[in-house]
């Protein structure tokens, strides 16, 4: 088996998102209109960037408990990779929040959740930068990661869905699966979800194996 | 008594009706098939930024085989 079937397989699911993306039919809702197929490119970036969050975590509690240096790397790229996903989420999420609530940044409580929890991952690479020892920095830095992933669960995740907010699921408004009663929208939407989640798990790989190749150049 | 039950429900078919046919989709588009040159287009952007990043992936791979040889 080659190993790195798993990249063609995320490129291959993504191809298929362009397309089915673009030609799967979709409900025609009143205001959302056709732009209801960004859907199918924002909502997966989330999805990434949560998986990034989570693989983050993991390898910071893999690292307090045996210390490995390697796992730190993993840590803090994923936090690296999964800080751009964000952006590209809340970026494309501002386009098309124009278009539909009038507005690029109305104060939604999923949009400010979103904020706050980029800030505390930029927050999380500052605190990285401002220690000089290895062991040390990859210690503190899991700890802080470590409390900083519930929070940012309960910010992006839990609030948004008790309070009143405009994203679908929440509050009094319709969720996803009310409108897609044929399942012909999830067909498409799960498929790209997993396609993102590889390249963003491809890309953390990469970045990975350049630190380890500059940390090898160091000690040289 | 049946009349009065009916009416609203006769109003909100009719409701439903005109806001189904408010919603603008693009049929214009799929119908002439200009959307198919949209996708061509997509997938082709995509596909070469792929092939782009499969190249990096190997430049790296020898970079770490040069490393272990060493």
């Amino acid at each position: 088996m080659i190993s790195y079937w798993w990249k063609i397989l995320g490129i291959l699911l993504l191809i298929y998102g362009i397309i089915a993306g673009f030609l799967a039919p979709v409900p025609a809702l009143p205001i959302l209109d056709e732009t209801i197929r960004i859907l199918y490119y924002h909502l997966p970036m989330g999805f990434a960037m949560l998986s990034l969050y989570i693989i983050s975590v993991v390898y910071s509690i893999k690292y307090l408990a045996n210390e490995k240096i390697t796992d730190d790397y993993i840590a803090v790229e994923s936090v690296n990779v999964g800080i751009i996903f964000c952006f590209l989420g809340l970026a494309s999420g501002m386009i098309w929040a124009n278009f539909t609530w009038g507005d690029p940044w109305p104060n939604d409580p999923k949009l400010n959740g979103s904020a706050i929890a980029t800030l505390m991952y930029l927050a999380y690479l500052v605190l990285r930068n401002a220690l000089e020892e290895e062991q040390k920095r990859a210690k503190i830095s899991a700890i802080y990661n470590i409390f900083c992933f519930p929070v940012i669960i309960v910010l992006m995740y839990i609030l948004p869905k008790s309070t009143d907010s405009l994203h679908p699921g929440s509050g009094g408004n319709s969720g996803f699966g009310d409108f897609d009663m044929d399942g012909n929208m999830r067909m498409v939407l799960y498929p790209i979800a997993v396609g993102w989640i590889l390249l963003g798990i491809w890309m953390m790989t990469l970045r990975n194996r350049i630190r380890k190749i500059e940390m090898y150049k160091a000690l040289d | 008594m049946k009349k009065s039950l009916l009416t609203p429900l006769f109003i909100l078919c009719l409701q439903l009706i005109a806001q189904a046919q408010q919603v603008e989709m693009a049929t214009d588009l799929r119908s002439s098939g200009k959307i198919y040159i949209v996708v061509a287009v997509l997938c082709v952007l995509f596909i070469g930024l792929a092939i782009y990043l499969f190249t990096i992936d190997k430049k790296v791979s020898k970079i770490e085989k040069g490393i272990q040889q060493k």
